[in-house]
C-alpha cells in the first residue's frame, strides 16, 4: 500500500511540476515577444521532428534486432509457405511506401518549419502529380489482389481425394476430436444426442458412426492433406494452429471446413527448435467466454506407421462407452422422440 | 460535384458583409430570440450548438478517461500476469480478489473498453464535438437546422451514457462478451457472466446511442445542405464540413442496421427467438431455440461496423486536413481530390464489411469479391497521405500542438493504414486473423489515428470554443509523449501477431509457443501507463486553460481563412452580431499573390487567378 502512494504521490508531484513550468514559459514567452517566441518554437519542433525520423527508425531497427528469433515460426504445412512468400512480397511493397512516406513527412516538417522572411509557396494542385499516386499503388494493389486470390481459391478449394478427416468440436473451454475408424466414414450427428458422455452427439443409428473414436489430442500424417469438418457445441470458436497457418471459425448450427498438408512432424519439430517437449499447439482465436484463454489443443503430426499404431490403440467410442450402458438407452430414447416430431411435423405438412 | 450555386462577386467590393438572401435562413439577425437564459438554458437543456458540442466533447473526454483507465487495468494483467495489486482489490472487490484481476474482470474490462472508446469518445466525442462547433460556423449558419433535435440528440447519448454506467455496478458486472457482441454468446444467458443482465443493458445503452447518433446525423446533413451563407457553394465548403457531411451520411445509413441488430439479439434474449441461436447445448442443456445463423448476426453487425470506422476517421481526416493547411500557410493540395477520395472511402465503406469474416465460413467466393473491395480502399487512402505531403512540401510551417496532432496523426495513418493491406488480403488474414498483428492494425489506424486528429482539432478550435488559449508547452511535452507512447505501445504488437498470438487472452500460461514474449509485455505495459499519464497533462491543461488559460485577444489567432474566425472572440446564440457575412472564394487561399491568407469573406480582385472554385 505504501509504495501505492509513494508512487501516486511521485507522479503527482512530477505533474505539478511540468504544470508550474509550463505556464512559467508561457509568461516568458510572453516577455520576450511572441512572435520571437514562435519562431524559436518553430526550430526546435523542426528539429524534433527530424529528431523524431532518424530516432524511429532506430528504435525500429533495434526492436527487430532483439525479437529476432521470435518474429517467425517455420511454416509446417504446405500452403503456409505460400503465405509466408506472400506475406514478404506485401512487406516489400508497404515497406517501400512506409520508408518513404515516413521519411517525405518529417523531412518536410523539419525541410520547411518556419523562419523568419520564409514564404509559402501557393501551389493548390497538379492533376498530372496526383494521376500518379493514383495509378501507381493502384497496380501494386492489383497484383497483391491477383497473388491473394489465387492462394485463396488454392487454400479454399476443394480438398485432395486422398484426404483423412478429422472432426474438431468446440465447447467451452476444449476441444474434441473425432475420427472416421476403420471404415474411413465419419458418421451422422444431431444435436439433440448431446449428453455428458455422447459429447459431439454422434448419430449410433448411422451404422457408419459406430467404429468412430474420440481422441484427446488431434493426430494427423505428415505430408498426408487432412481436412477439418468443425463445429461448435454452444457459442463460436476458432480452430486456430499458428504453425499450420489454419484458422477457421467453429459455428453452432453449422460444419465449417478447412484442409491443410502438414509437412514436419512433431518429432522433427522437436529436433529443428531444441525444444524437446515441443508441441503444435490449437489455439481458441474467437472470443468464448470467460476460460477462452485456456481453451488450447495439441496437435501431433506422426509418420504413417506411427499414425496407424496410435488409430489402433484408440477403441471405437460407441462399443466402448454406450453399448449396454444407460447411455444407449437415453440415446433410444431420443431418438424416438426425434423420430415422433419429425412424422408429426411430416403430418401436419400433408394437412395444408 | 456540385456547381457554384451563386454567382461569385467579380468587382471589387469593399463592404464584404451582405444581409444573407438565401431562403431557408429563417434567422435574420433581428429576429434572433433574446429571451433571458438562465443557467439550465444556457448550459444545460442548451439548444445552442456550440454549447452542444462542448458538451459531446466533455462527454467524450470522460468516457475516454474511463476507457482509458480500463485499458490500464488490464495491460496490467497483461504485463504482470498473477502478479497481486493490492489496490486493486481495494477499488474493484471480488473482480480483483487478492489484487489479481479475474478472467471475468478481464473481459469485462477489455469489452467496455472497446466499447466505448469506439462507440461513445470516438464516434459521439468527435463527431458530436466537431460537427455541432464547426457546421453552423464554417457554412454561416446561425444554428443547425433544427436546434431542438440537436440538444435530444445529446441528451439520447447522456441516457446511453447512464445505462452504460450503471452496468458497471450491477451484481454480475458489465457486460463481457466483446464490442462486437458475437451471439450466441452474447444471446445465451448462459454462456458468460456478463451475458447476463450486464448484455441487457449494453444492447439498450446502444439501442439509446444510435438514436442519438441519428438525430445527430440528420441535422448535421440538413444543415450543411440548407443553410450555406451566401456565395458558399459546396465546392467553397471547408474539409471539415465535407468530412462531418460525408461521415453523417454513413452514419444514417449504417447505424440503423446496428440499431436492428441489437433488437434481434435482445429477442433472442428474452422472447425465446432465434435469429441468431441454432443447434446450442450448453450447461447440460438443448436450447430449444434453433433455425437461426450465427453468421447472420456478423453480417449485420459489420454492416454497421466497417462504414464505422470509417465515421471515425473521416473527422479526423477533415480536421487534420484544414490544421495542415492553415499551419502550412498553403492551399490543401488537390482540394477536389480530397473530397472524392473521401466520398469514394464512403461509398467503398458499404461494400467491404466481410472482409472482417474470412474466417466465419463464409463462401470462398463471396470472399474473393470483398478482397477486391477492400484493397481498392488503399486507393483512395494512399491519394490522401500523398496530398497532405504535397501540402507540407514548400510550406512555412508553424508548430502550434494542433499542427503537430495532425503531422502524428500523418504518420500513424500511413503505419496502421499499410498493415490492413496485408489483413484485407483473405489469404493472409488466415494466420493473421485474430491475433495481436490486427490489435496493432486497428489501434493505430482508428483508434491512436483518430485520437490525433480529436486532440488537433480541440488545441485548434479551444480559442473559438472558450475564448482562452491552451498551455503550448503542455501541448508540445502532450504530443511528443504521446506520440512516441503510442508507437511503442503498439508497435511491439505487430511482432506478436506475426506468430499468431491470439487477442483477448486474460493469460497466455497454458501455451508454450507464445512463452517468449513476456518482457515484451511488460514494457508495452509500462508504455501505456506513460501515454495515459500525458493524457492526464492535457486534460489538466483542458480545464485549467477554460478557466484560466491565456485570452484571446484577436478574433483571428491563426490568421485562417474559414468563416468561423469572422465571428466575435466567444460567440453568442446566433453566432455573429450582425448579418451573416458573404463568401466569395474557398477558404485555402493561402500564400497567394504575396498574401498570407486571403478571408473567403474578400472578394476576387480584378484579374484574380480563380481556379476553380
Amino acid at each position: 500500500m505504501s509504495t501505492t502512494l509513494i508512487i501516486t504521490l511521485a507522479v503527482v508531484l512530477f505533474v505539478l511540476v511540468v504544470f508550474q513550468l509550463a505556464r512559467m514559459m508561457e509568461y516568458v514567452s510572453l516577455l520576450r515577444g511572441e512572435e520571437k517566441a514562435r519562431t524559436e518554437n518553430d526550430q526546435l519542433q523542426g528539429k524534433l521532428m527530424l529528431v523524431f525520423l532518424i530516432g524511429g527508425f532506430a528504435a525500429l531497427g533495434y526492436s527487430l534486432w532483439i525479437v529476432r528469433d521470435h518474429l517467425w515460426i517455420e511454416p509446417a504445412s504446405v500452403h503456409g509457405h505460400w503465405l509466408d512468400s506472400m506475406f514478404f512480397v506485401t512487406l516489400f511493397f508497404t515497406g517501400v511506401i512506409f520508408i518513404l512516406t515516413q521519411v517525405l513527412l518529417f523531412y518536410f516538417a523539419w525541410k520547411y518549419r518556419h523562419r523568419p522572411g520564409r514564404k509559402a509557396l501557393y501551389y493548390p494542385e497538379n492533376t498530372k502529380l496526383e494521376m500518379w499516386w493514383t495509378v501507381v499503388p493502384a497496380i501494386v494493389l492489383t497484383t497483391l489482389v491477383i497473388i491473394g486470390i489465387y492462394r485463396w481459391f488454392q487454400i479454399t478449394g476443394p480438398e485432395p481425394d486422398d484426404s483423412m478427416v478429422v472432426e474438431i468440436t468446440g465447447q467451452q473451454f476444449l476441444w474434441n476430436y473425432r475420427y472416421p475408424g476403420p471404415d474411413n466414414k465419419l458418421g451422422d450427428f444431431e444435436f439433440r444426442y448431446i449428453s455428458g458422455i455422447n459429447k459431439v452427439g454422434i448419430d449410433f443409428n448411422d451404422p457408419a458412426s459406430r467404429d468412430d473414436f474420440m481422441a484427446t489430442e488431434m493426430h494427423v500424417v505428415v505430408n498426408k492433406p487432412v481436412l477439418l469438418r468443425i463445429r461448435a457445441k454452444d457459442v463460436i470458436h476458432s480452430v486456430g494452429i499458428p504453425y499450420m497457418r489454419v484458422k477457421m471459425d467453429a459455428m453452432p448450427g453449422l460444419v465449417t471446413r478447412f484442409w491443410f498438408i502438414p509437412t514436419i512432424t512433431t518429432k522433427e519439430m522437436r529436433e529443428k527448435t531444441g525444444n524437446p517437449d515441443f508441441n503444435y499447439e490449437i489455439v481458441c482465436d474467437q472470443l468464448c467466454g470467460n476460460g477462452h484463454y485456456g481453451m488450447k489443443g495439441v496437435l501431433v503430426v506422426d509418420t504413417q506407421e506411427e499414425f496407424d499404431a496410435w488409430a489402433k490403440s484408440q477403441p471405437s467410442f460407441y462399443e466402448t462407452y454406450v453399448k449396454g450402458t444407460d447411455e444407449e438407452k437415453h440415446f433410444a430414447q431420443v431418438s424416438e422422440q426425434l423420430r415422433k416430431a419429425r412424422e408429426g411435423e411430416a403430418q401436419k405438412g400433408g394437412k395444408h | 460535384m456540385a456547381h457554384d450555386m451563386q454567382q461569385p462577386a467579380t468587382s471589387p467590393v469593399t463592404d464584404h458583409v451582405h444581409f444573407q438572401t438565401v431562403e431557408g435562413d429563417i434567422r435574420e439577425p433581428e429576429h434572433i430570440p433574446h429571451h433571458k437564459e438562465n443557467f439550465v438554458t444556457k448550459y444545460i437543456f442548451s439548444q445552442d450548438h456550440k454549447t452542444i458540442g462542448k458538451q459531446f466533447l466533455i462527454t467524450g473526454m470522460f468516457w475516454a478517461f474511463v476507457g482509458g483507465m480500463l485499458s490500464l487495468i488490464f495491460r496490467l494483467q497483461l504485463g504482470y500476469p498473477g502478479q497481486s495489486f493490492p489496490i486493486l482489490e481495494t477499488l474493484f472487490g471480488k473482480w480483483a480478489a487478492g489484487g489479481v484481476i479475474s478472467p471475468e474482470f478481464y473481459y469485462k474490462l477489455v469489452t467496455m473498453h472497446g466499447t466505448l472508446l469506439v462507440f461513445f469518445v470516438l464516434t459521439a466525442g468527435l463527431s458530436g464535438t466537431f460537427a455541432n462547433l464547426l457546421i453552423p460556423l464554417q457554412c454561416g449558419a446561425r444554428d443547425m437546422a433544427s436546434p431542438f433535435l440537436n440538444m435530444l440528440s445529446y441528451w439520447f447519448f447522456f441516457a446511453a451514457s447512464v445505462v452504460m454506467l450503471i452496468s458497471f455496478f450491477i451484481p454480475d458486472g458489465a457486460a463481457d462478451v466483446g464490442w462486437t457482441f458475437y451471439p450466441p454468446l452474447s444471446g445465451v444467458r448462459e454462456a458468460s457472466v456478463g451475458s447476463r443482465a450486464g448484455a441487457d443493458f449494453w444492447l439498450i445503452s446502444m439501442a439509446l446511442f444510435i438514436i442519438s447518433s441519428l438525430l445527430g446525423g440528420l441535422n448535421y446533413i440538413t444543415t450543411v445542405l440548407n443553410l450555406r451563407t451566401k456565395g458558399m457553394s459546396m465546392n467553397r465548403l471547408p474539409l471539415t464540413v465535407w468530412a462531418l457531411l460525408i461521415t453523417a451520411i454513413l452514419g444514417l445509413i449504417s447505424f440503423p442496421v446496428l440499431l436492428g441488430a441489437a433488437i434481434l439479439v435482445l429477442f433472442d434474449r428474452n422472447l425465446g427467438t432465434s435469429f441468431f441461436l441454432d443447434e446450442i447445448y450448453i450447461s447440460g442443456q438443448h436450447l430449444d431455440q434453433v433455425g437461426g445463423n450465427a453468421i447472420l448476426y456478423q453480417h449485420l453487425f459489420w454492416f454497421l461496423g466497417h462504414p464505422e470506422v470509417y465515421i471515425i476517421i473521416l473527422p479526423a481526416f477533415g480536421l487534420v486536413s484544414e490544421v495542415l493547411a492553415n499551419n502550412a500557410r498553403k492551399p490543401i493540395f488537390g482540394y477536389r481530390a480530397m473530397v472524392l477520395s473521401m466520398m469514394a472511402i464512403a461509398i467503398l465503406a458499404f461494400v467491404v464489411w466481410a472482409h472482417h469474416m474470412f474466417v466465419t465460413g463464409l463462401n470462398p467466393f463471396v470472399a474473393s469479391v470483398f478482397v477486391f473491395l477492400t484493397l481498392l480502399v488503399a486507393v483512395p487512402s494512399a491519394v490522401k497521405v500523398f496530398n497532405w505531403l504535397a501540402t507540407l512540401w514548400q510550406g512555412n510551417i508553424r508548430f502550434t500542438p494542433a499542427m503537430l496532432f495532425a503531422i502524428g496523426f500523418v504518420s500513424l495513418f500511413i503505419s496502421g493504414g499499410l498493415t490492413g493491406i496485408f489483413l484485407g488480403n483473405s489469404s493472409l488474414d488466415i494466420p493473421l486473423h485474430d491475433t495481436y498483428f490486427v490489435v496493432a492494425h486497428f489501434h493505430i489506424v482508428m483508434g491512436v489515428s483518430a485520437f490525433f486528429g480529436m486532440l488537433a482539432g480541440v488545441y485548434h478550435w479551444f480559442p473559438k470554443m472558450f475564448g482562452r488559449y491552451m498551455n503550448q508547452t503542455l501541448g508540445y511535452v502532450h504530443f511528443w509523449v504521446t506520440l512516441i507512447g503510442a508507437y511503442l505501445v503498439f508497435w511491439p504488437m505487430h511482432y506478436m501477431g506475426l506468430i499468431g498470438l491470439p487477442r483477448r487472452v486474460w493469460s497466455l500460461d497454458a501455451y508454450q509457443n507464445f512463452s517468449m514474449y513476456g518482457d515484451l509485455n511488460r514494457f508495452m505495459t509500462d508504455a501505456a501507463m506513460l501515454v495515459f499519464f500525458a493524457q492526464i497533462l492535457f486534460i489538466l491543461n483542458f480545464v485549467y486553460s477554460i478557466f484560466w488559460g491565456r485570452k484571446v485577444t484577436e478574433k483571428n489567432p491563426w490568421k485562417s481563412n474559414s468563416l468561423e474566425w469572422t465571428t466575435e472572440i466567444v460567440p453568442g446564440h446566433g453566432n455573429w452580431k450582425g448579418p451573416i457575412p458573404t463568401v466569395y472564394r474557398w477558404p485555402y487561399d493561402y500564400s497567394k499573390n504575396g498574401e498570407e491568407f486571403i478571408p473567403q469573406t474578400v472578394p476576387y480582385k480584378p484579374g484574380e487567378e480563380k481556379l476553380h472554385h
